[in-house]
């Protein structure tokens, strides 16, 4: 039994991180209906940020207590990370914006290769090993289960991006406008939004938070490589879906889903004869299965087509 | 770009690669061709590869070259991908029209360059694939390494000398050498009286081990038998700590690369694998061998970059006694290498085409790699 409560933790730290991810995919989706593929990328980026910070600010976050040089790390990361994710928009996007949703959708296919590829060249192809910004020591006291710190914190730190997130969009002016775009573009362009500061502002936001989860993803499993955000960026994309893409609280409860089930086959497949090695099969045939009864994801609204 | 202009500037490059095409046809060097994955997942054993036989390369060349060619080395980057060897390998056969293969070091990855080296009629030396079907291709593929039945009893052997009855055993699913590497452990350990607690698994590129490594904690086993690459492994120690296990692990000659401890760090402490050769072999030979390599690139030379090296050595033997680049010859007189004084040991291949060589145990202690003993076969 302890050994079930175990892999359910474990599921669900796991299950956060992949939330993390998807919060970015989900509100760029929402906002604009376009899937930013290059997502993963730029959450590689963060975690490279981070690492290339951490080198540069070394004496000065060495004598501050972790929770800060975290946040000060976090903090730069993610301003740099945004003002990249802008840039990437207004290259990259911008350009495609009147035309079909097709082509900046295959446009972000190739953005996000560019990056890995980029990220080959400048970084190299090995793995280089990621500071440890938050301890991984064990939490005490909690039984015959173990919880390490950095598990927590990260789990908070969701939880903290998922309500500010939601706030933005949901009481700043900057939320309604992104919501309003949402709804109609022309329609908000006649009520006097300024669209491209909005999508400016979403992709800013976005990138943000990607690299915020690379950076936690990063101090869980400290071996960063330029590749590093695909199959994070993959399982995120599908976390979103399962939870109703568009839909911010749906991304956070399609990452626990996605989290606890794959741990748990992980964990118990063996028994049933199949190796863990093929857990992320079986994940995605339950995921399919969800999707075969609820399309829409899990708190997705349907939408209709009007013929 | 006007359609006209396009199709003018298609034309004229088309024009030019097949100029080029035209020139590297000329006779007056010998072409090998190497497949290493210089990047991805299992990017320093091509790096660390390639950095040996460039070096024999080199020195071959600097010794007036053979059959009074100078050698020219085409490498191809397999970028750690499945499907990815066995096209760059055609690509070398075809295009530059090598006349022998060196590599791959994953067995994987050899597996796939293995039929297309034996349909072509092109020798093949693998330096460092340990999976015993690779030279089953067929009689124009060579391995200058050990095998895992001899690995796999190498490490069951030493857990059972150290008194460690129960092991567990993670494996890397999607890799041929692990999941062979396992078997022969398993095969030699369970017949000697050892027990397997938990059997997991995993696939390369994952990241997230708790949950194979929580099933095996509840086993309580004396060790952890962990038989894939450095770049998981390190991750798998790295976590292994986190959720209190303080059972040592073991592995094979794939966790030979610095990342291993760079990555895993304080988490690799008292850890052991086999490997083909220590660095800190105080034999003249391998001391030569281990200055020049720092000279020319800095850092010392794995066990990747000796093999890689002795790859090379064997093959140029074998062009010079053979006295002809000729498929049919070149595999005869590399079939025919007998006490070959290699920097991992004396190479002499046997009727399988496999090398018996010792292995050695290596142990993670202070951060470094030292060398613990020498097992021969």
């Amino acid at each position: 039994m302890e050994q079930f409560f175990q892999q359910l933790l474990n599921g669900l730290f796991q299950g956060a991180i992949y939330a993390l991810i998807a919060l970015g995919y989900t509100m760029v989706y929402g906002v604009l209906r376009f899937i930013n593929f290059a997502h993963g990328d730029v959450f590689m980026l963060g975690a490279f940020s981070a690492y290339g910070i951490h080198k540069w600010l070394g004496p000065a976050l060495a004598w501050m207590p972790w929770p800060l040089a975290l946040f000060v790390i976090l903090l730069i990361a993610m301003v740099a990370c945004a003002a990249f994710g802008i840039i990437i928009e207004l290259l990259a996007y911008r350009p495609l914006r009147a035309r079909p949703r097709l082509n900046v959708l295959i446009t972000a296919i190739g953005v996000s290769l560019f990056i890995e590829y980029t990220g080959q060249l400048v970084f190299g192809a090995t793995q280089r090993p990621f500071p440890t910004l938050i301890p991984r020591t064990a939490l005490a006291n909690t039984g015959g289960l173990t919880i390490s710190i950095a598990q927590v914190v990260v789990l908070g730190i969701t939880v903290a991006l998922l309500v500010g997130l939601r706030f933005i969009v949901m009481k700043t002016r900057m939320g309604l406008a992104m919501r309003a775009l949402s709804l109609n573009p022309t329609a908000s362009t006649l009520m006097g939004v300024n669209n491209s500061v909005v999508i400016s502002f979403t992709f800013g936001l976005g990138s943000a938070l990607a690299a915020a989860g690379g950076i936690l993803y990063a101090s869980l499993y400290p071996s960063i490589e330029p590749f590093m955000g695909v199959q994070p960026g993959l399982k995120a994309f599908v976390a979103a879906v399962l939870g109703g893409i568009g839909n911010i609280p749906g991304a956070a409860l399609g990452g626990l889903i996605l989290g606890v089930t794959e741990t748990l086959v992980k964990g118990y497949s063996q028994d049933v004869g199949i190796p863990s090695g093929y857990s992320e099969a079986v994940a995605f045939v339950i995921l399919i299965l969800i999707l075969v009864f609820k399309p829409s994801g899990l708190l997705g609204k349907v939408e209709r087509e009007k013929v | 770009m006007k359609p006209a202009n396009l199709i003018f500037a298609t034309a004229a490059s088309v024009f030019l690669l097949g100029l080029s095409g035209c020139k590297s046809k000329d006779g007056d060097t010998i072409n090998i061709g190497e497949v290493a994955a210089l990047t991805g997942g299992t990017a320093t054993f091509g790096q660390s590869s390639h950095n040996g036989t460039q070096m024999a390369v080199d020195e071959i060349n600097a010794a007036g070259g053979l059959l009074g060619k100078q050698v020219k080395l085409f490498t191809e980057d397999d970028q750690s991908k499945q499907g990815e060897a066995g096209i760059v390998a055609k690509k070398l056969i075809s295009r530059s029209k090598v006349k022998a293969l060196l590599g791959e070091v994953a067995s994987s990855k050899s597996l796939e360059m293995a039929p297309i080296a034996q349909s072509a009629g092109v020798p093949m030396i693998s330096p460092a694939s340990t999976n015993p079907k690779v030279t089953l291709a067929g009689d124009y593929v060579f391995r200058i390494c050990f095998i895992d039945p001899f690995q796999g009893t190498v490490m069951s052997k030493f857990a059972l000398s150290k008194g460690w009855k129960k092991v567990a055993i993670l494996t890397d699913s999607k890799q041929d050498y692990s999941v062979g590497l396992t078997e022969f452990f398993k095969k030699h350990y369970t017949a000697n009286g050892g027990t397997i607690t938990s059997e997991q698994s995993y696939g390369s590129g994952d990241k997230d081990f708790k949950a194979q490594l929580t099933a095996i904690k509840s086993g309580a086993p004396d060790a952890i038998f962990a038989s894939g690459y450095y770049n998981e492994v390190a991750l798998i120690a790295v976590q292994a700590k986190e959720l209190g296990i303080n059972a040592p692990l073991l592995g094979g000659d794939g966790w030979d690369s610095p990342s291993l401890i760079e990555v895993g760090g304080k988490a690799m402490e008292g850890s052991f694998f086999s490997n083909h050769f220590s660095n800190e072999d105080q034999s003249p030979a391998i001391q030569k061998f281990v200055k020049d390599y720092q000279s020319k690139h800095g850092g010392k030379p794995d066990a990747m970059a000796a093999l890689g090296y002795d790859s090379a050595m064997i093959l140029f033997d074998a062009i010079k006694r053979a006295n002809s680049v000729d498929g049919p010859a070149l595999r005869d007189a590399i079939a025919a290498t007998k006490g070959f004084p290699g920097i991992t040991g004396t190479i002499t291949l046997d009727a399988d085409r496999n090398a018996t060589k010792p292995a050695v145990i290596l142990a993670v202690k202070g951060g470094k790699v030292v060398y613990t003993e020498t097992i021969t076969p």
